[in-house]
């Protein structure tokens, strides 16, 4: 008797390690069957969309005097009403400094602007917003490959926070030279999935730095000059892998037929969303943050000198559609298009929202 | 009473050591120490000892000591030195092979590589100086060298992995790391570059081996424990006799499958098997990158891999916009 409770307890200890998580299953199957290709979600009421802030108030109507006329110094929002710039800055307020940060003297609207003089660029974070209102306006008219209708506001990546929760910065470069070099690997790290695989991914495909060579196997049957790319340069495309897979909460299957990771033919739509999300976060990096290294204190600064910079978990969260897909930018149209090249656009006329006239936002 | 048994033996011999059969001239002397551990005597023999080790044991110790030092010496530097951070982080470590930069140079940094270099001279030293000691023992003793080769099927493969393919293609970065994690996430980083190895028919071979030596080891395993209660495991006088375990065993398998294998033949089954595994397997990695480059389109067009429907995604980087 005695052993066969043994026996019992040791049938079940695996379970102890099996990592099991409770609850109904729900399987979509997303692929050719065979290929193993299927999302598997657990059945779950916060599955759906986030709680997204609510507006401050209704949206006022696109009249009366544009914020230029009115207010001094408005060099991004100035062709908007004045009443839609009020709600704007209300609502960004809202979801950027909502409550006091690290000083209380720079709660809410102190946070960017000197409360005696509104119109002052002296705090560095106001002419970071700025260009941070002109990236919002270029990912929802130009990067509707990646953000699709659903599109983006601050909420998106700061989600209550004066700098958001998933940032990264160049990993610090004093290396071992002499002995246990460990070649910028081999470290347990949550970006790249806890996998002995390169932490530099970020630098090397996030901003302009690297190369762009994240499909690794060859187009060709045999070996040519074309492709010599080593096993070794393959593990940072691995690592990136990794951290899309982490950011999104999938796993390879979700974009790939792993039959073959390279034939677009074979993958799903959503690799080529991501395709451009990759282009998307180097170009932000690129043409926005980077550029603003020279705003930012020390205390803004990685180990390297530059500022926190976004990747895919900065949006995504785990999630595959940021907010599980909530969309807020109907509510604040003036994030959706340049609003110093272009008028707001005409209620009729949505295409402009997305048009060829915003292309030239940078 | 106590019975003989044949797994996890109860009955444990305590007597004047058995010391094996005199040396041919010219051999080292074996060591002189015996002793009975309680412990190898759960698992098989209890005896400990004498051990012929010779200088060529003692080489490949040495070499093997070397090797086994750098390699973790340098994963202790790489956490500062810092004995705790090295075990909670050892799975992580490695000492990586020298990167693409210095083609298969031998003279490469010892920070960049040259470490690498070195401990895998060493490793290679000893592994090839056991083998060689495998081979001399067996003769010695008037054995056939099948361990000797089986052995060396695993050092084709480790040479492969390590060398012989570097070489071929010209880079140290082709070669796997010394680390427990890094080698694993080599191995899929491999498939991945070349275009998934399980298209690799040679790696195709190497499994069908492997699984088939786990099953062949399970037969005959099992069945000479089956058989142990007939004295199956003491082979030498079942041959002639009728109704032995040995003859049970062959009845048993022409009775389930038809088909026996031999008292002999099984263990030349096993033994091929086992030594076609990493030998098919080398030839695999070997063929991989220097002579295919990507062995999905190498399946695709010999019929070898299913083709599946066109999802009707296309590359962005060429359409350059959704294909919806």
């Amino acid at each position: 008797m005695m052993k066969s409770h043994h026996l019992i307890a040791i049938a079940l200890a695996p379970l102890v390690l099996a990592g099991c998580e409770l609850g109904s299953k729900e399987v979509t199957q997303t692929g050719h069957r065979g290929t193993a290709m299927a999302e598997l979600d657990v059945v779950d009421a916060s599955a759906s969309a986030d709680e997204i802030p609510a507006p401050p108030y209704e949206l006022p109507p696109p009249s009366g005097p544009t914020a230029g006329e009115v207010y001094e110094n408005v060099q991004v929002l100035s062709n908007i009403s004045v009443e839609e710039f009020d709600y704007l800055m209300a609502a960004i307020t809202e979801w950027v400094v909502p409550e006091n940060v690290d000083d209380p003297e720079r709660a809410g609207c102190n946070y960017c602007h000197n409360p005696a003089n509104l119109a002052s660029d002296e705090i560095y974070t106001k002419d970071v917003s700025r260009r941070m209102i002109q990236m919002t306006q270029t990912i929802n008219a130009d990067w509707t490959d990646h953000v699709q209708q659903t599109g983006v506001t601050c909420w998106t990546c700061h989600r209550g926070n004066a700098v958001p929760e998933h940032v990264w910065t160049n990993p610090s470069s004093d290396g071992r030279v002499a002995m246990g070099n460990l070649n910028g690997q081999n470290a347990p790290d949550p970006n790249v999935g806890y996998a002995s695989l390169p932490t530099g991914v970020f630098a090397q495909y996030f901003t302009g730095d690297g190369g762009d060579e994240i499909a690794v196997a060859s187009t060709g049957l045999y070996p040519t000059d074309a492709n010599r790319l080593t096993t070794m340069e393959t593990e940072t495309t691995y690592g990136l892998m990794m951290h899309l897979s982490q950011a999104m909460g999938v796993n390879c299957t979700y974009c790939h037929n792993t039959q073959s990771f390279r034939a677009w033919e074979l993958s799903t739509q959503a690799r080529a969303t991501a395709w451009f999300g990759i282009r998307m976060v180097r170009n932000i990096n690129e043409a926005y943050i980077t550029p603003l290294t020279g705003n930012f204190p020390a205390n803004r600064l990685g180990p390297e000198g530059d500022p926190y910079k976004v990747n895919c978990t900065t949006c995504h969260q785990g999630q595959t559609r940021p907010m599980g897909g909530a969309s807020m930018v109907a509510d604040y149209p003036a994030l959706s298009f340049d609003t110093v090249a272009a008028a707001p656009p005409v209620e009729d006329d949505a295409e402009t929202m997305a048009g060829e006239e915003v292309a030239s936002a940078e | 009473m106590a019975r003989y048994q044949n797994i996890f033996t109860q009955v444990q011999l305590r007597t004047a050591p058995e010391l094996g059969v005199p040396l041919p001239p010219g051999h080292d002397a074996r060591t002189n120490g015996t002793g009975f551990v309680h412990l190898f005597g759960r698992l098989g023999q209890a005896q400990l000892g004498p051990i012929y080790l010779g200088w060529m044991g003692l080489a490949s110790l040495f070499f093997g000591f070397v090797a086994i030092e750098i390699i973790g010496l340098n994963m202790l530097a790489s956490v500062d030195w810092d004995f705790s951070e090295f075990l909670r982080q050892f799975f992580w470590l490695a000492l990586e092979p020298p990167g693409p930069e210095y083609g298969f140079s031998p003279f490469v940094p010892l920070g960049e590589g040259g470490w690498w270099i070195i401990a895998g001279f060493c490793l290679t030293a000893s592994v090839l100086l056991w083998w060689v000691r495998s081979y001399v023992r067996a003769r010695a003793l008037g054995m056939g060298t099948h361990v000797a080769w089986a052995f060396a099927a695993a050092i084709w493969l480790f040479l492969v992995l390590g060398f012989i393919r570097p070489f071929f293609m010209g880079s140290w970065a082709e070669a796997v790391p010394f680390g427990i994690f890094p080698h694993l996430d080599w191995t899929a980083a491999f498939s991945i570059r070349y275009g998934n190895l399980f298209y690799n028919p040679f790696h195709a071979l190497s499994i069908v081996f492997l699984y088939g030596s786990v099953l062949l080891f399970a037969m005959h395993g099992a069945t000479i424990l089956a058989v142990g209660r007939y004295g199956g495991e003491r082979e030498i006088e079942q041959i002639t006799d009728r109704g032995t375990a040995s003859e049970r065993a062959a009845l048993f398998w022409r009775w389930t499958m038809g088909f026996n294998a031999t008292m002999e033949s099984i263990h030349r089954w096993a033994w091929w098997f086992a030594v076609l595994t990493p030998l098919t397997g080398g030839i695999g990695i070997l063929l991989t990158g220097t002579v295919v480059d990507n062995w999905y389109l190498w399946a695709q067009q010999h019929g070898f891999a299913p083709a599946y429907p066109d999802t009707g995604v296309t590359d962005p980087s060429v359409t350059g916009s959704m294909a919806q």
